[in-house]
């Protein structure tokens, strides 16, 4: 009864807000509900930042009152760095799927929290079926939610509309042998087919040095006195 | 309009009764709630340990203090012996208002036993007789705590009323017919702050606008009261004039209202059935909740694997946004209590006893908030379903200083973990920001200096190089672009068990990767990533 009269969802509210220095990431400026996002690393970057930028994309979403789901990795995924990233605690449920389930009961559990939850965080298990992977894209469309998989063991079989690879990663406030990590200059590209084939390519903080906003420039922090390091970074 | 006779039976202190009965030890012992003293036994009332004390101050008053942690569990188990013992010799209907506390009503027994007051010493002595015959208490010397137990016996119009009957006086006393509201007039109106959950600040509030007892607020006219402070200021002044805080049910419970569930087979742990009753709970409430009631008294009744039925009335209200909750809770007390003594439980049925209309909150229109948190619960339940009640965790903030530390997970639907008052600062714990990723359990790291030998960390708490090198979990070797540390940090040094010396370095390898590394006797891991 409530969805046959609740009123025709306006065009801004079919679209989840994000932190604004992600925002140019997306085409339409923020997670378009019922679509399918892949954050990941690019080659040579696994493990530099991938995790942080899954959690930042969830809390904007979060800060503006929408549930946000978590699936798998639970006592290793820093729940400390969601909340300082902006995640709301209190509406951030984590599910742990035994790595021995099959990937049809994670697929299950993930079809599950769609239908509830406006943003669900997964990593795909090793051995997904398409099958299964096409049922949860068109649950994630019929359900208006948003799926963002995260790159783990397992390879998302089906397409998905944009999809986030970290390009680039530069630590600040760390020296050799003194300071302590202050934040993290971080190159995101957005790829995908159709309305986002262009390729954007953003840097932003995250997580941002002490009192600066994500958005502060490069050379605001450089007049700061702090030396950027992990210039040897390989690109 | 006269409130209902009842004769309420209090044991002060009941959570220190229970730990001592449980645990055993006598001496000063005081059981702690979030941080504070929620109940102190006699020798440690005597060195001036008080209820609402911090555990250090109480520490402080009192040296050799035995601290307990608040079980409500371990107290309505231990409450089940009394509440049966009562059951079976004094009146058949005794309703449990929280464990410590019961209530009956006094009109059928004080008429057979010749009297309220023979009614009052009648139950003092039953509940006497059935604390000492208690599990604990037939060890050889029945010296421990449940020795010295206090019960008393108040009888009066009403529940607050006789309540607070029970809380004069060595043993409560009987206040007559038809004279509880003078008996109430000169309590401070904080009195009836417990029974306002809905809206705790109103006695404050009273209390500033000049109403300091009982006997000024129900000197009010009751219109004025109900315009003024709402339905809760209504139920204040009710309580205050010594009526019964529900005007007499004149809403019979519909027949089909009371919910039930079988268990076959019967659970062997009380988790499951713990959780199967907390849908019921959930059951229940939605169902009063669509027609606009709320119960105030439920019915807990169970069959066990032998064809024994057990029932228990617990008085605790469903309406608001914690009913639920509050109710799954209760019946996972009862449940607890009973499955000490009988066997398997096949059945379990909540009845509602006593309802009112829920003045509840206006929802939104559409739904609104609480129905996408409503619709997110369902999924979290199924999903528990699935995977088991494990599987589906909340996180809380709760402040440490191992990364590890700093979240605390708790399986959905359970209470949250007792957070410190105030923000502790926790120095000498790793500085933000915080690791994306931890790994438990830690990798093992090789971590070699520009020389090749290994890194190790000095008694003073200085590295004996700088690290030059990592190799993780058996991966090639990666250069160090730059690190900070040791930060040494040495946590529970009194305790030769649980004592942690180790150092953590930042690290921040060539391959553009940062990492938390510990260094603890003489092995190197890394605890976290910065994903």
């Amino acid at each position: 009864m409530a969805g046959r009269t609740a009123p025709v969802v306006l065009a801004g509210e079919r679209v989840l807000p994000v932190q604004e220095a992600l925002a140019p990431l997306l085409a339409e400026g923020g997670l378009r509900r019922g679509s399918v996002l892949m954050v990941g690393a690019g080659p040579g970057f696994a493990g530099a930042g991938a995790t942080s930028l899954a959690l930042a994309l969830l809390a904007g979403p979060s800060a503006a009152g929408s549930w946000c789901a978590v699936v798998g990795e639970v006592p290793s995924l820093g729940v400390a760095a969601a909340a300082e990233v902006g995640v709301a605690l209190e509406r951030f449920p984590l599910v742990a799927v035994p790595a021995a389930a099959r990937p049809g009961v994670w697929a299950s559990v993930v079809a599950t929290l769609l239908d509830a939850f406006d943003v669900v965080l997964a990593w795909p298990p090793p051995h997904l079926r398409a099958a299964e992977a096409r049922r949860l894209v068109a649950r994630t469309r019929e359900r208006s939610s948003v799926l963002v998989l995260g790159a783990g063991p397992g390879r998302w079989p089906e397409r998905c509309e944009v999809s986030l690879m970290v390009a680039g990663s530069e630590w600040v406030g760390l020296g050799r042998g003194h300071g302590m990590l202050a934040g993290r200059r971080l190159e995101v590209v957005a790829t995908g087919p159709r309305a986002a084939a262009r390729e954007r390519r953003v840097r932003l903080w995250l997580p941002p040095p002490p009192s600066r906003s994500p958005q502060a420039s490069e050379e605001v922090f450089r007049q700061g006195g702090a030396e950027p390091l992990g210039s040897a970074v390989a690109r | 309009m006269r409130a209902t006779r009842l004769a309420v039976m209090w044991c002060p202190d009941w959570p220190v009764v229970a730990a001592g009965q449980e645990e055993g030890g006598g001496g000063p012992v005081v059981v702690l709630d979030h941080g504070r003293v929620l109940a102190a036994s006699a020798a440690a009332r005597a060195a001036g340990v008080r209820r609402g004390l911090r555990r250090r101050q109480a520490e402080g008053r009192c040296p050799g203090l035995v601290v307990l942690a608040h079980d409500p569990g371990r107290d309505a188990r231990a409450f089940e012996p009394l509440v049966a013992a009562i059951e079976s010799t004094v009146s058949p209907s005794v309703e449990i208002l929280r464990p410590g506390l019961c209530a009956l009503v006094s009109r059928g027994p004080s008429r057979r036993l010749g009297g309220d007051a023979a009614l009052a010493e009648e139950v003092r002595r039953v509940a006497g007789a059935a604390v000492a015959t208690g599990p604990a208490a037939t060890g050889p010397t029945a010296t421990g705590p449940t020795a010295g137990v206090v019960v008393r016996v108040g009888v009066a119009d009403g529940r607050l009323a006789a309540t607070q009957a029970a809380r004069h006086g060595p043993h409560g006393v009987v206040v007559g017919p038809g004279q509880s509201a003078a008996f109430l007039a000169p309590l401070p109106v904080s009195t009836v702050a417990a029974d306002l959950q809905g809206r705790p600040g109103l006695a404050d509030l009273l209390l500033r606008l000049g109403i300091r007892t009982l006997g000024e607020l129900a000197a009010l006219p009751a219109a004025s009261v109900l315009a003024r402070f709402g339905p809760e200021g209504l139920t204040a002044h009710r309580l205050a004039c010594g009526l019964d805080d529900q005007p007499l049910a004149a809403r019979p419970v519909p027949p089909a209202m009371d919910v039930t569930l079988e268990l076959d087979p019967p659970p062997e742990r009380i988790e499951t059935v713990a959780f199967a009753a907390r849908a019921l709970a959930v059951e229940l409430c939605e169902a009063m909740a669509s027609r606009g009631l709320a119960c105030t008294c439920v019915r807990v009744e169970a069959e066990t694997e032998h064809g024994d039925r057990v029932a228990r009335r617990w008085r605790q209200d469903t309406g608001g946004q914690a009913g639920a909750a509050a109710l799954a809770e209760r019946v996972r007390w009862q449940l607890e209590g009973w499955l000490t003594a009988t066997g398997g439980i096949t059945r379990l049925t909540l009845v509602p006893e006593e309802v009112r209309a829920d003045l509840g909150r206006q929802l939104g229109f559409w739904g609104g908030d609480r129905a996408v948190g409503d619709r997110a619960a369902r999924a979290l339940a199924r999903v528990q379903g699935l995977l088991g009640p494990d599987a589906v965790v909340t996180a809380t903030l709760t402040g440490g200083r191992r990364v590890g530390d700093q979240a605390r997970l708790v399986p959905w639907g359970e209470p949250p973990p007792a957070r410190a008052a105030g923000r502790p600062s926790w120095p000498g714990r790793v500085p933000p920001p915080a690791p994306a990723r931890l790994h438990a359990p830690p990798l093992a790291v090789e971590v070699v200096d520009s020389g090749g030998t290994a890194v190790g960390l000095s008694g003073r708490g200085t590295a004996t190089a700088g690290p030059a090198r990592v190799s993780v979990a058996g991966s090639p070797w990666c250069d160090v672009v730059a690190w900070a540390g040791p930060w040494p940090l040495d946590e529970r040094w009194w305790d030769s068990t649980a004592r942690h010396r180790r150092g953590h370095w930042q690290v921040l390898t060539a391959d553009g990767i940062a990492r938390l590394l510990v260094l603890e006797a003489g092995r190197w891991w890394a605890e976290a990533t910065y994903d």
